[in-house]
């Protein structure tokens, strides 16, 4: 089973194609890492996965519906985003900020519940940052911040989580702190499709690796088998000595 | 607990802003050429009440209920009104600098009612030439902001106001000039664009209320969602919101209020800057909190400064003229305190 399938697939922005003839899936509780260098077309992917991008063409299906003529709602329900976190203007309390996963599930001139409270009070639990609820988002820290982005993206109930680059700008601790959430929610049967700069993320967390080389995906599977120091030289554009001198061997497949 | 907290409006600072509201509001009677103390008050309003007779001088019935009464509504209404308007455009904007003044809206009103006035139109035509410049002012200002994408975004959405705001203001002066001096017109235009609670009649009230609550009623149904719309528009759009038809219902709505407010009273300038502010200060960010936060504060700070201007010297003066002097050091003291906290 499926929570996205693409076929035949070609985004980008009007007259600019940017990937094409993509085909992969991400699968039911699977965390799908994409790896690759700057411009690679992840940031186009995911915008075309949220319905932000129309797709040139081809197909993406989600929970075996195709979403074209979707509403921001349908997109909303079922593919959560995680941004990367920003400071923001106005000093929402957390609790406020994740409350705003709840806007896809009330009516459109309803707020938020109890039961929408509640919900969101579970999210915060779940990142361990129960405590930060009635703190000023835009006061804590970075760390902070993203674990309450992604409790705002949990509270969306969605069928797949999409991170873009969860672990940017995080000091080591943090970085540390996320990915062990990642794999929390994992266990959880939560399906995640996230990003990242740093392949021994992918590899501390993912199921499956695809690597987005400029234009198309270069290669998609599990990370023993897509992770090797000669692909992943091809992709960054590096020898493969420099990938080995520059990652631990534990942290690569053999 | 925590969600708890986050849910229940603070009572006590409703409680508070509602008495203070009330305190002005009797201050506004008691103070001004003729004085009517809270009990006459009571009284009369009793009397009215009931249907009985409050044995009060027929020169005081006189002042409360012809004179002060529609003054005072006059000042809550446009109060209300601007501040709302303000904290609208903070928000959708994602900018807490912005205000109806300093996107441009006022003076782009304001320069449709002086044409209306100009031309000797009736109240409702300048409401609408009103309307239809202000929508203009912002409509252009939000168009640079959107043109203009390599300098920071906040700056230039305040710069092109300020700019657009600039030009219509031109344009006001210009038809200042043409008016007839000897006219009526010229010192109409001239008092009215400072501001004043001075000219509004039972008449231009029942004429503008409906249309300020016409625009008050998308904002109070999308409370919760005005919030998405301060966060970066693709996360909003992320979250299940169609962004570009929200901030298109709330411009219209804000512009439709500022508007109907400077067709009857002018330009009545820091309200829809400076109370949003304060309010966000007592009960915080969240709009459907904001809001009538937003719309008790200005109401009692409009009628605050309106006592202000018809006591402070002998003469009336312009209203436009004290909410600047009590609003710009109010709002630079925020901009220092909060500066501090945050």
């Amino acid at each position: 089973m499926n929570v996205i399938e693409t076929r035949d697939l070609s985004i980008g922005y009007g007259r600019k194609t940017v990937m094409d003839s993509l085909a992969f899936d991400v699968r039911v509780g699977e965390v799908l890492c994409l790896l690759g260098p700057n411009g690679g077309g992840k940031t186009t992917l995911f915008k075309t996965l949220l319905g932000l991008l129309p797709p040139l063409s081809g197909q993406v299906r989600v929970l075996g519906e195709s979403i074209t003529g979707w509403s921001r709602l349908a997109f909303a329900q079922r593919v959560a985003y995680m941004p990367q976190a920003h400071a923001g203007v106005f000093p929402f309390t957390v609790s406020e900020i994740v409350l705003m996963g709840r806007t896809a599930r009330i009516g459109r001139f309803a707020i938020p519940s109890r039961h929408d409270r509640k919900i969101a009070a579970g999210c915060l639990e779940m990142l361990g940052i129960a405590h930060l609820g009635e703190c000023i988002y835009t006061a804590i820290s970075g760390g902070e911040r993203q674990l309450a982005l992604i409790a705002r993206a949990l509270a969306q109930q969605p069928a797949v989580l999409v991170m873009d680059e969860p672990t940017a700008s995080l000091d080591f601790g943090n970085q540390i702190r996320i990915l062990g959430h990642i794999d929390r929610l994992r266990n959880q049967g939560i399906t995640i499709l996230m990003s990242t700069h740093q392949p021994e993320h992918a590899l501390r967390v993912a199921d499956r690796i695809a690597l987005l080389a400029p234009g198309s995906i270069a290669g998609i599977g599990a990370p023993k088998d897509i992770a090797t120091p000669d692909k992943l030289a091809a992709l960054y554009g590096v020898t493969e000595d420099e990938i080995t001198a520059y990652l631990p061997a534990r942290a690569l497949p053999n | 607990m925590s969600a708890k907290n986050a849910a229940l409006p603070p009572v006590p600072a409703y409680l508070l802003a509602l008495l203070g509201i009330v305190a002005i509001f009797m201050a506004a009677f008691a103070f001004g050429k003729y004085p009517v103390s809270p009990s006459n008050l009571l009284r009369s309003a009793i009397a009215r009440l009931t249907g009985g007779s409050a044995g009060l001088p027929e020169a005081i019935e006189i002042v409360i209920w012809n004179i002060r009464l529609p003054r005072v509504v006059a000042g809550m209404l446009v109060g209300a009104a601007l501040a709302a308007a303000g904290a609208a455009y903070q928000n959708m904007f994602r900018n807490p600098l912005v205000s109806p003044d300093i996107l441009g809206v006022s003076a782009g009103a304001g320069f449709g009612a002086t044409l209306g006035i100009f031309f000797g139109f009736s109240l409702v035509a300048i409401q609408i030439t009103a309307f239809v410049f202000g929508l203009a002012a912002v409509g252009i200002v939000y168009g640079i902001s959107g043109l203009v994408r390599r300098h920071d975004p906040v700056l230039v959405l305040v710069l092109a106001g300020v700019t657009v705001g600039a030009l219509f203001g031109a344009g006001v002066s210009l038809f200042k000039i043409l008016s007839d001096p000897h006219s009526q017109q010229l010192s109409s235009i001239t008092f009215w664009l400072l501001g004043s609670l001075n000219g509004i009649n039972s008449r231009d009230l029942a004429s503008a209320a409906p249309l300020v609550l016409i625009g008050l009623v998308p904002m109070v149904l999308l409370r919760w969602r005005v919030n998405l719309l301060s966060l970066p528009d693709e996360e909003a759009a992320a979250l299940g919101v169609d962004v570009a038809r929200l901030r298109l219902v709330l411009i219209v709505a804000a512009t439709l209020v500022t508007a109907t407010i400077v067709s009857i009273a002018g330009i009545v300038g820091w309200v829809g800057l400076v109370v949003p502010h304060a309010a966000r200060f007592l009960v915080g960010p969240n709009f459907s909190r904001l809001l009538p936060a937003s719309l008790l504060l200005g109401a009692g700070f409009v009628v605050g400064t309106d006592v202000l201007a018809r006591t402070l010297v002998v003469i009336e003066l312009p209203l436009g003229i004290v909410t600047a002097m009590v609003g710009a050091p109010f709002f630079l003291y925020l901009l220092a305190h909060t500066g501090k906290t945050e």
